[in-house]
């Protein structure tokens, strides 16, 4: 006891405060974490709590989409689509089939385009649920999260109904569908729309107007149109900014061109205003969809091209010539592909997802290169993410929507 | 415009770096020396008639065989305009480099990273050439034709031939049958 001397320690306090200097922190967040939705890695460069400096590091999930494609036939890169974006696979799918399509010159009958058309704003609505739902219990708001999942299960509960599965469908095909929509599925999605409406209303009452969610999204992570274009951005993160560049308009695929819609878009680019476009895209969706179930004609579901689309099961089993083309598609794949390359998008909901295949006129496409969103819009992080605060990140990767699934092929 | 004339005017200006004019589908592709593709780029963002202010993708595609090996596609789009062109640099094997259009497209950054990742071409005055779907360590270039599918013949991963070699051991003890 008689050692301690006060003087003497304050004296080694100040000593000590002296001798403090600010260095740069160096932060770690990631490849786990909650809420990086999935394995992106950033390594934050902290001067107090703002981030000077931030580097994605992606390819946890790197499985070689590309290479496989061009050892596979047509038919069989498919099902690979699927796990690209695998929380709204079916709009992948439709991707991919437009593009094959496309490249054989393959007319897809009108009944086709209407179900593709509604499983597709499905898949948008269901994709916007998860995403509002873990972009609201990221930023702090829990409740959101649940009411969105028991919308977004009744979504998969009619994938289930119309294809047998609920996360990777595999339900589009080259040329057509699997297998045609009853009535009474259209007229339970049509119930679906009727009450949708309400609940997206409900959950701009538990977050539209609440200030921590105002002060945690407005202003945050601006980025100005010209901006936007320049890193490439697309989808709602783009529309935020107040570009209406929407692939749907360009109308080479679904029946955009026969329903009333119109292109939401934000006027400040910032996180408040991303949320907003992806709020209004319920809207828009669900009016899609309603009206594709009104308008829906009868008619066939596969486009007539034996040389390209599988046959019919019965009539493979009846039918010489078309044995043939089953035997020959399902172990060379279709062997009078055009040759060329081509590139052609499809507006998923996380925005334009182009398929590049070169064909060389075999069964395989020469060369598949996917142009993924979630890609180009991580490799935007950096520039919504510096200058602001550690905990606006989070705010960011939620408002550009990324699954790294996508991102990383 | 049309791509066509997109094309045209192209030609007017640098006629001597365009090899051929190519068309399939509506889509027009336009294949150029890799010496000026920056000078190009530019031209094409900057000329107020087509104003390609977005660059959609940008790939490389491997021709094993051929004169140029390599070819890198620059899928220029004009949210103004709405029109599309596809350029294509050829890039011989011998020399697989070409200048980074960074400077013009941010959006470019990642892509030419991932091109250098999978092709091997190296995209000069780029900011930050890295690998970056595959590790930093990674040999060879995997979307070359010549990289085998399953990875080449007696590749192993290393810690697995560990564990055979333990099992090894475990059987002459008589752990595991």
């Amino acid at each position: 006891m008689d050692d301690v001397k006060p003087e003497g320690i304050v004296e080694d306090r100040l000593q000590e405060v002296e001798a403090l200097t600010t260095t740069e922190l160096t932060l770690n967040m990631g490849p786990q974490h909650p809420a990086t939705h999935g394995v992106l890695r950033l390594v934050l460069e902290l001067n107090g709590e703002t981030i000077t400096k931030c580097t994605p590091y992606v390819g946890y999930l790197h499985r070689g989409v590309e290479k496989l494609a061009e050892h596979r036939t047509y038919l069989q890169i498919l099902p690979l689509t699927d796990r690209l974006d695998y929380i709204s696979s079916m709009a992948n799918n439709i991707g991919y089939c437009v593009a094959v399509e496309k490249l054989f010159g393959i007319e897809v009958p009108e009944r086709t385009q209407y179900i593709r058309t509604i499983v597709a704003e499905m898949a948008r609505i269901a994709n916007h649920l998860l995403w509002l739902a873990t972009h609201a219990l990221d930023i702090g708001a829990m409740t959101v999260f649940l009411y969105c999942f028991r919308e977004r299960e009744k979504i998969l509960d009619f994938f289930e109904r119309l294809c047998g599965a609920r996360l990777t469908v595999t339900y589009p095909r080259i040329g057509g569908v699997k297998n045609d929509v009853d009535d009474k599925w259209l007229e339970d999605v049509y119930k679906f729309t009727e009450e949708f409406p309400k609940r997206v209303e409900q959950y701009e009452t538990l977050i539209d107007k609440n200030r921590i969610w105002l002060k945690r999204t407005k202003g945050v992570g601006v980025i100005t149109a010209e901006e936007a274009i320049n890193w490439g951005l697309t989808g709602p993160a783009l529309r935020g900014s107040g570009v209406p560049y929407d692939v749907r308009t360009f109308h080479h695929y679904g029946v955009y061109d026969r329903v009333k819609w119109k292109i939401p878009t934000g006027k400040n680019g910032d996180v408040y205003d991303r949320y907003r476009v992806r709020m209004e895209e319920f809207r828009q969706s669900n009016s899609i969809i309603r009206q594709c179930i009104e308008q829906i004609p009868k008619g066939p579901i596969m486009a007539d091209a034996p040389k390209f689309i599988l046959p019919a099961k019965d009539r493979v089993l009846s039918d010489m010539e078309h044995l043939i083309h089953h035997f020959v598609l399902i172990t060379k794949g279709p062997q009078t592909a055009p040759e060329g390359e081509l590139y052609v998008a499809t507006e998923v909901p996380k925005g334009e997802l182009g398929f590049y295949i070169v064909s060389d006129g075999s069964g395989r496409p020469y060369r598949l290169r996917i142009r993924s969103p979630s890609f180009v819009h991580i490799s935007a992080l950096p520039k919504l993410c510096e200058g602001h605060l550690v905990a606006d990140v989070i705010a960011n990767i939620g408002s550009i929507d990324i699954v790294l699934g996508e991102c990383d092929r | 415009m049309e791509p066509l004339e997109i094309a045209e005017k192209l030609k007017e200006k640098f006629l001597s770096e365009i090899i051929d004019v190519k068309q399939f589908r509506d889509q027009v592709f336009v294949s150029v020396k890799k010496e000026r593709i920056l000078e190009i780029c530019r031209f094409l963002r900057e000329d107020p008639e087509i104003h390609m202010d977005f660059l959609v993708d940008l790939c490389g595609v491997d021709y094993p065989g051929r004169k140029y090996r390599f070819e890198v596609i620059y899928n220029l789009f004009s949210m103004k305009f709405r029109h599309r062109i596809i350029l294509k640099a050829l890039v011989p094997e011998d020399d697989p480099s070409i200048d980074s259009v960074v400077s013009i497209w941010n959006t470019a950054n990642w892509h030419e990273r991932e091109a250098c990742d999978m092709f091997g071409i190296i995209f000069n005055g780029h900011p930050d050439l890295r690998r970056i779907l595959l590790p930093e360590d990674w040999e060879g270039f995997p979307l070359r034709k010549d990289y085998p599918l399953t990875g080449k013949e007696g590749w192993e991963y290393r810690p697995y031939e560990e564990l055979k070699e333990l099992h090894k051991k475990d059987s002459e003890w008589n752990i595991v049958s």
